[in-house]
């Protein structure tokens, strides 16, 4: 029976022999074919349909194939274009490949050929749509925003968070630092209607108390000295939008008091001011701090807590979902790539395994840090092993109970893992000469298994 | 063309379509048909020929020649149809064995003319071609196709016939 989807093909040709036979021939073939006579004509069509194929005459009066391949990818970059001609002169053939057409027959064509040229664009076009459109949905899973995870508990969160960015309840944002709590935040507040009102972010820990108090509510003029102009606080600049606090473990008792106050009554005072200004923005907290515990030492107000506890989110380390590593690792080449201007394709899998084993302390921020580096420095187009340069891996709590020749040990340890045990290298890292370098692998007895995470 | 192949084609035909099917007097293909460059006949100017003297009792008018045939942007054709219209030529000249330089081979002839007569046929009855090898409305650009396709229409493209023809067709 007949074809399963109409394809459309437009035919262009200046002869209008040409445009009858090849029509009626490929609409046996159960294409749904259009032909026009010119390359103007042509560029009017385009909009009708969504042609899956143009089969264009190189000489025609007026603008000619190419001419006309060009102005079709202008607007249309992903379309296929024959060109035909009548005499093959490797030249025009040349030029016409090199100028982006998919292939070009000569006049007059075999039918096997063009047929199974066709038939064969056009499978093989079917399938890289379907494959952009599933890598489209696929990512589209994954991603929140500028977050992205497989990971099962990750994917549940961004399920939440697209639910409650539609609401207007507070949500308490909890995890190690570097985990993506400010990115969840914003991405809760791009998701929310209130995506188009500003999203403003104030990091408490890094302000004293009464600094953050005149950032957060602002102050009147004259309100203390130097107060010589009014200033609208943080509160009132998310008028309609979010409020985002960052490191809400950090703020003082007194302060805690004053917020919750807002958040209760929601209206605040500027500082040294009279007036009861109403709040209607959006409050996102986040924090590293474990705040039940600062509640049992009475560092944190529980009704504070519950205030903003309304909804919790707790976002997994990084060590805790290790498939990540990858899609991150593949997500920051992408991103550095664009902001350095980079082809970097990828990176080697030893350079992954090394990436995957390691504990990352500092999470997705740490990584993304050891990526724009390994981005910088990579020489090929392939981020390898010795483009990654990890922090001290073993941890400092560690030290202290070490001496220190089982430190040195250990960092020695590390240089020459780091840098595939090349010597030269690694006595080079450590600022010493190779000989000394020797010296010491005989000493602590060190062994080149480490190399094994290369292989 | 010979008047046994015609026959024997007569009945083929008669019977895969149970319909009746009679032969005209053969006619000359127009002059203007002729591509002297490339030493062959255009098809669609013969099928416009052929329009010009249908019978009025005929649904549709089969014309055979022996003649290589051939549309302005291909080579050849083995034969051509109006889609959905009353019209089909077929020709012999690349179903012979002898154009490809082999040894002349009268039943793998007939075989393949049979199914290239009902091909286009199947044109006119408004099919495209199908999907299904075993089809004889499967796509066929070379004899080595046209061997391998199947000799009848399949199950959909059959009731599509049977529904233009209004009759049903032996199997």
């Amino acid at each position: 029976m007949t074809m399963e989807k109409k394809v459309n093909i437009m035919v262009v040709d200046d002869e209008e022999i040409v445009r009858a036979s090849l029509t009626s021939w490929l609409e046996e073939d159960g294409y749904c074919v259009e032909a026009v006579e010119s390359g103007r004509k042509a560029l009017e069509r385009l909009p009708d349909r969504n042609w899956d194929l143009m089969l264009v005459d190189l000489k025609m009066p007026g603008m000619d194939g190419i001419q006309l391949m060009d102005e079709v990818h202008k607007t249309s970059p992903e379309m296929l274009v024959i060109i035909m001609t009548a005499y093959a002169t490797v030249d025009t053939a040349v030029k016409a490949m090199k100028k982006g057409a998919y292939d070009y027959f000569v006049k007059p064509f075999n039918p096997d050929d063009i047929s199974l040229t066709i038939r064969k664009i056009v499978d093989h076009h079917k399938l890289v749509q379907e494959n952009l459109f599933l890598r489209k949905e696929l990512k589209k899973q994954y991603k929140l925003r500028d977050m992205i995870s497989k990971n099962e508990k990750m994917l549940e969160i961004f399920e939440l968070a697209r639910t409650v960015a539609k609401s207007s309840s507070t949500v308490l944002i909890q995890g190690e630092s570097g985990t993506g709590k400010e990115l969840l935040a914003r991405a809760i507040h791009d998701e929310s209607p209130r995506m188009d009102a500003p999203f403003i972010s104030v990091s408490c820990a890094s302000l004293t108390e009464t600094l953050l108090e005149s950032e957060l509510f602002g102050h009147e003029k004259g309100a203390f000295t130097g107060a010589t102009v009014l200033n609208r606080g943080k509160l009132e600049l998310a008028q309609d939008g979010t409020l985002f606090l960052d490191e809400i473990g950090d703020i003082s008792l007194k302060l805690q008091m004053d917020l919750l106050r807002v958040l209760e009554q929601r209206e605040f005072r500027r500082v040294g001011g009279s007036e009861l200004i109403p709040i209607n923005s959006r409050i996102l907290a986040a924090t590293n701090r474990d705040l039940a515990a600062a509640i049992a030492e009475d560092r944190f107000r529980a009704d504070l807590y519950y205030r903003l506890n309304v909804i919790s989110i707790h976002i997994p380390p990084l060590r805790e979902r290790r498939e990540d590593i990858p899609l991150l690792v593949d997500h920051f080449i992408e991103k550095f790539n664009i902001e350095m201007g980079k082809e970097i394709r990828g990176i080697s899998e030893g350079a992954v395994r090394i990436l995957m084993s390691n504990d990352w302390p500092g999470n997705a921020r740490e990584l993304r840090n050891v990526i724009e580096r390994a981005v910088v420095v990579a020489k090929g187009n392939v981020v390898t092993e010795s483009d990654i340069s990890l922090p001290s891996t073993s941890s400092d709590a560690n030290h202290r109970t070490k001496s220190l020749e089982e430190i040195e040990k250990a960092h020695i340890r590390v240089v020459l893992i780091e840098n595939q045990w090349n010597i030269v290298r690694s006595a080079h890292a450590l600022g010493i000469d190779r000989v000394t370098l020797y010296n010491k692998i005989k000493k602590f007895g060190l062994k080149k298994e480490g190399v094994a995470l290369k292989e | 063309m010979e008047h046994a192949i015609l026959e024997w084609l007569r009945k083929e035909m008669g019977d895969s379509l149970m319909a009746t099917v009679r032969t005209l007097p053969s006619i000359p293909v127009p002059p203007e048909s002729f591509e002297a460059r490339r030493n062959q006949y255009f098809s669609t100017k013969i099928l416009k020929e052929m329009l010009g003297d249908v019978p009025q009792d005929a649904m549709k008018l089969l014309g055979v020649t022996d003649k290589d045939l051939c549309i302005p942007i291909l080579t050849y054709v083995f034969g051509e149809a109006q889609v959905g219209g009353t019209a089909a030529v077929v020709s012999l000249a690349r179903l012979r064995q002898e154009h490809y330089g082999l040894a002349p081979d009268r039943p793998l002839l007939l075989e393949r003319l049979r199914k290239e007569c009902l091909h286009e046929l199947g044109h006119t009855f408004g099919l495209y071609h199908c999907p299904s090898r075993d089809c004889v409305m499967h796509l066929s650009n070379t004899v080595v196709d046209v061997d391998t396709r199947g000799g009848d229409f399949c199950r959909g493209c059959h009731t599509v016939v049977v529904s233009k023809t209004g009759t049903e067709r032996r199997r």
